[in-house]
Formats: C-alpha cells, sequence, structure tokens
C-alpha cells in the first residue's frame, strides 16, 4: 500500500523526498487515531468511574457527552501558559516536549495486525523499553524547572518510581523474549497461534500480572499516583503548568496507558490472533472478525482494568510503593526468568515447541 | 551526499554542540541533560554503524536510568557557584598544561599510524535479517563467556558492597523501624471492636427543675 504511494509520489518529487512523505504520512495515520483514542479514553474515564459511583459522569455537551473531550480541548488550548516568573523559562517549555515526544517515538514499532507497522525493527521490545525510559526526563525537568518545592517533591517521587518500576518490567519483557526467541512484536504473536490456550499468559502468568502492575506504576495512575497526590503535594509535577502545556503532560500520561495495554495485549494476549484459533465450531463461528478488532477489544478491556483500578484502590503510601517494586517483583521476575530456562529447556508444549531459547 | 552521511552529520554536530554545552554551561543540572543530549546523538551514530543493540542500550542504561540518577543527585545540591569559580584565574595555567598533556597522549595513540584507515578492513553492510542481539548473544556466551562471567561478578559484588555500606540498623530509640510482616498479616479483628449495644437506652430521670 504504501509502496504504491512511494511510486505515486515519486513521479512528481524526487525520491528522497518522497520517501520523507511516505513517512510523514505513516506517522500521522498512527498519531491521529492515538490522539483521538486519549480525547475519548478521557471521556471513557469519566464516564466509567461515574457510573462505578452511581453517577452519569459528563453528559451536557453534545449527545450523552460525547462532545466533551473536544470541548476539554478546545478550553486548554484557549486558556494561558502561565510561565512561573523564577523559573527556568527553556527548560520549563521544553519539559512537556521530553514527555510526550517518546510517548509518541514508542508507536513506530507497534503492530496493530500482522504486518501493519510503521518500523517492524529487530529489537523491538528493546526499542521500546529505551524509549520509553526517557520519558521520565520530561517529569524530572518539569519538577525542577518550576522552581516550586511542591513540583520538585512531585518529580522524585515520579521519578523514583518509574525508574524501579523499569526494572521490574524489564525483567518480564526477558522472559516474553525467553519464550518468543525474538524481540521482534509480530514475531512475539505469531509465535502465540492456537487459540486462548497457546497465549504466553499461561506460562507467564505471574509476569502478565507483574508487568500490568508495573505499567499502572510507570504511568503514574491510581493507585500508585503519589506524585500527584493532591492531598500532600497539590498536583506534584505539573503544578504551575496551564493550559496547552499541562494539556501536554495529560496526553502524554494517557498515550502512554494506552501503550502499555497493547504491549500487554501484544506479548501476553496473543495480539490481534482471535481467542477462537483451534477450537472447532467457535473458529469458524468468528472467522470474520477482523484482526484489528481483537487487538481493539484486548486494548479496551485492559484500559477499562486501569479505570477499575483507580475507581477501587486507595492510594499506596510511597514506601509501600518502593517495596512491592524493589522486594517483592524484582525477586519474583528473577526467579521467572529461571523458570522460564526450564520450561523452554523441556519445550513445555504449546508454548516453547517453535521459537524459545533453548 | 547519502542520507546516511547527512544523518551522521548532523548527530555528529549535535553531539559536539551538547559536549562543549557539558563543560560550558553554568548551571550543573544543564550540563547534565547536555550530558543525555550527547548520549542520545551517540546512540543515533552507534545506530548508523549498525550497532543497533548497543545503540539502543545506550539509551536505555546511561539515559533510562544513570543520568536520571545523576540529576537527581544535582538537583537536591544547593550548589553556589561564586566559592567553586574562585580560584579560576589561579589554577588556569596549571589546567592549560593538563589539557595539554592530555590532547598530546592522545595524539600520540589515535594517530594515523594506529588508527589509519589503512589498518581496518572496510566493515561489512550487515543483511537487514541480521540481528544483532543474536550476534552479540553468541559471542559473549561462547568466545568471551570468562570475560562476561567475571564482568558479572564484579557488578554483583559492586551491588553487595553499596547495600552493605548503606545497611546500618539505628538503635530502636533514634528510629522508627516497622514490620511489614506483621503489618500485613494484620486482621481486621486486631484493628477493630465490634461494639453490641441495645438499639435503645432509656434516658435518665429528667433533671429536677427543669422548667
Amino acid at each position: 500500500m504504501f509502496e504504491s504511494l512511494q511510486l505515486f509520489l515519486a513521479q512528481w518529487v524526487p525520491d528522497s523526498i518522497a520517501t520523507v512523505l511516505v513517512i510523514l504520512v505513516q506517522a500521522a495515520m498512527v498519531i491521529v487515531p492515538l490522539m483521538l483514542a486519549v480525547a475519548y479514553l478521557t471521556y471513557a474515564e469519566r464516564k466509567v468511574i461515574g457510573y462505578m459511583q452511581i453517577r452519569l459522569g459528563p453528559n451536557r455537551v453534545g449527545p450523552g457527552g460525547w462532545l466533551q473531550p473536544i470541548a476539554d480541548a478546545l478550553k486548554l488550548l484557549m486558556k494561558e501558559v502561565i510561565i512561573p516568573s523564577k523559573s527556568n523559562v527553556y527548560l520549563f517549555v521544553i519539559a512537556p516536549v521530553l514527555a510526550i515526544a517518546p510517548a509518541i517515538a514508542v508507536w513506530a514499532v507497534v503492530p496493530f495486525a500482522d504486518g501493519v507497522v510503521v518500523a517492524d525493527i529487530n529489537a523491538g521490545l528493546l526499542y521500546i523499553l529505551a524509549i520509553s525510559s526517557i520519558g521520565v526526563y520530561g517529569v524530572v525537568v518539569a519538577g525542577w524547572a518550576s522552581n516550586s518545592k511542591y513540583a520538585f517533591l512531585g518529580a522524585l517521587r515520579s521519578s523514583a518510581q518509574k525508574v524501579s518500576y523499569e526494572i521490574a518490567m524489564g525483567f518480564a519483557l526477558v522472559t516474553v523474549i525467553m519464550t518468543a526467541g525474538s524481540m521482534n512484536l509480530t514475531e512475539i504473536v505469531n509465535g502465540q497461534q492456537g487459540g486462548m490456550l497457546s497465549w504466553y499468559w499461561i506460562p507467564l502468568l505471574p509476569m502478565f500480572v507483574v508487568y500490568f502492575i508495573a505499567g499502572v506504576a510507570e504511568t503514574n495512575r491510581a493507585p500508585f499516583d503519589v506524585a500527584e497526590g493532591e492531598s500532600e503535594i497539590v498536583a506534584g509535577f505539573h503544578v504551575d503548568y496551564s493550559g496547552m502545556t499541562f494539556a501536554v503532560f495529560f496526553l502524554a500520561e494517557y498515550a502512554m496507558m494506552i501503550l502499555i495495554s497493547f504491549l500487554t495485549a501484544i506479548m501476553f494476549m496473543g495480539g490481534w490472533l482471535s481467542p477462537f484459533e483451534g477450537i472447532p465450531g467457535l473458529e469458524t463461528l468468528f472467522s470474520f472478525v477482523p484482526a484489528f478488532v481483537w487487538i481493539a477489544l484486548k486494548v479496551s478491556f485492559l484500559l477499562f482494568v486501569f479505570l477499575w483500578f483507580r475507581a477501587t484502590f486507595p492510594r499506596y503510601r510511597y514506601d509501600q510503593i518502593m517495596r512491592l517494586g524493589w522486594k517483592i517483583f524484582i525477586p519474583l521476575t528473577i526467579l521467572w526468568v529461571f523458570v522460564v530456562g526450564v520450561m523452554a529447556y523441556f519445550k513445555v508444549a504449546p508454548w516453547f515447541v517453535n521459537g524459545g531459547v533453548a | 551526499m547519502g542520507v546516511e552521511k547527512f544523518l551522521f552529520y548532523v548527530f555528529v554536530l549535535i553531539a559536539v554542540f551538547a559536549s562543549l554545552g557539558v563543560i560550558g554551561s553554568r548551571n550543573p543540572v544543564r550540563s547534565a541533560l547536555f550530558l543525555v543530549l550527547a548520549f542520545v546523538a551517540t546512540a543515533g551514530v552507534w545506530l548508523l554503524l549498525q550497532a543497533e543493540f548497543l545503540g539502543i542500550v545506550l539509551i536505555l542504561v546511561y539515559v533510562g536510568a544513570v543520568m536520571v540518577l545523576f540529576l537527581f543527585v544535582i538537583m537536591m545540591l544547593d550548589i553556589n557557584l561564586t566559592p567553586l569559580k574562585e580560584g579560576f584565574a589561579r589554577y588556569l595555567p596549571i589546567g592549560i598544561v593538563v589539557a595539554l598533556v592530555v590532547l598530546a597522549e592522545m595524539a600520540m595513540v589515535l594517530n594515523p599510524t594506529f588508527f589509519g584507515l589503512q589498518n581496518f578492513p572496510s566493515p561489512v553492510a550487515l543483511a537487514v535479517t541480521d540481528s544483532n542481539t543474536k550476534m552479540l548473544g553468541q559471542l559473549l556466551f561462547t568466545e568471551y563467556l570468562f570475560a562476561f562471567e567475571l564482568a558479572a561478578v564484579l557488578l554483583l559484588l559492586s551491588i553487595v558492597a553499596a547495600i552493605v555500606l548503606t545497611l546500618r540498623r539505628r538503635h530502636q530509640s533514634e528510629a522508627l523501624y516497622q514490620d511489614v510482616g506483621v503489618q500485613v498479616r494484620v486482621q481486621a479483628s486486631d484493628r477493630l471492636t465490634m461494639v453490641k449495644m441495645a438499639p435503645t437506652v432509656k434516658a435518665n430521670a429528667p433533671e429536677q427543675g427543669a422548667e
């Protein structure tokens, strides 16, 4: 599809410019739906939590409140961007960019269906881990540049938390790489063929749980949202941000939430594969469902779990977060690396028969 | 000029600019951030060298973890810059001498006799399917296994040493400790007593003298 677009463009412009244009088109095709998804995730969040608390949630703008996110975005665009007088202006302005750029750049390697990916690189998982680890700078720089104690405390809490949970996350990914024998996300999904029971969530069940919880902590979501614990430090690292600069932080957080859900679906829940593969009656019954729909369903469920967590659990205490990360998750993940090694050595069916490290 | 060459010059210019920023900025936090930029630009150059694993790991380890902790420490220091600059003029001559000596040493080793292009075969371009990670892993676990294991033991040793250095238990009167095991095992019945009360309580006899 993109080859023909490139050939079409190459008739008018030089080859190199055609390549750049095609890359821009591909980027737009990922970013525009992502931003729409972020907008409607905020709407879903308010609605879901509203119904969980027996209220209606947003219901005034548009039918059933459907235009609420658009109205919010317009409001944030119109608001004045206030720059505190004693702040480090340059870093203050660049911090939101440092937060959003990695949150968008990671999407380059995320496959939406077999072959539907901007850059199908070998070290895809490693790329995601590396780029998402840059996101921490947005928080740190924002907290420091604001020149405010609350913002600084929030930044310290948040970055320490992100760095800590990244280790557990990385080890969880190591088990996935060992099982699939590849760091390419498309190959990881294709290694899970054969229905719900061949997905990696069964041999890697503890890692599935650890990864998702670490993902919640990574994105600073409730119950791990001490970085913006409004009862203690007002709003954390973005206290001094207003208008669009605040909105950019907000966008980055929600884009990362969607990313974590995508990765969990891809690595543990079979990505775009149908859960009924290999089951005689159901496989043909559901064969009309396109791959996009399956992955969208899985991702929607995981995003719902994010919101569900927020409505259910009270906020963790800071030392409890650190204990959970360092003393429970990291030892558990290291143990599971060895368990997966043993399973791969004995080629436990159906997960380790093709691929795997052994 | 091909795309690769163009990208190479872009990354290298950024790296040089950032490195100058590291030593040139007045503010230590900005220096640290410039160092981050230098790392990222270098990772870009490594990617162009088809060393994608090393390039990504550079970002993951140095940018994502080491420099964050670095920034942490620098940000919490309240550095007063004037006393740091006091001896600048006095130490300048020694500084220039040291810089020149280092420059001369580097020129003696890194000169064309040892590192000239004629000493190295031109690199073979890798196929698209060649996985950098696999190649590195195979080398590390066969040819360089001993060195690899030694490095692992060394790292483990430093972790243990760092923990031992900071692990000190102060006396109970100086610090409060919490026993997490006890906290986790706690039951509602330990904290909460349900008191049964009769739904109605007979009021006391009315006060004397009330109107």
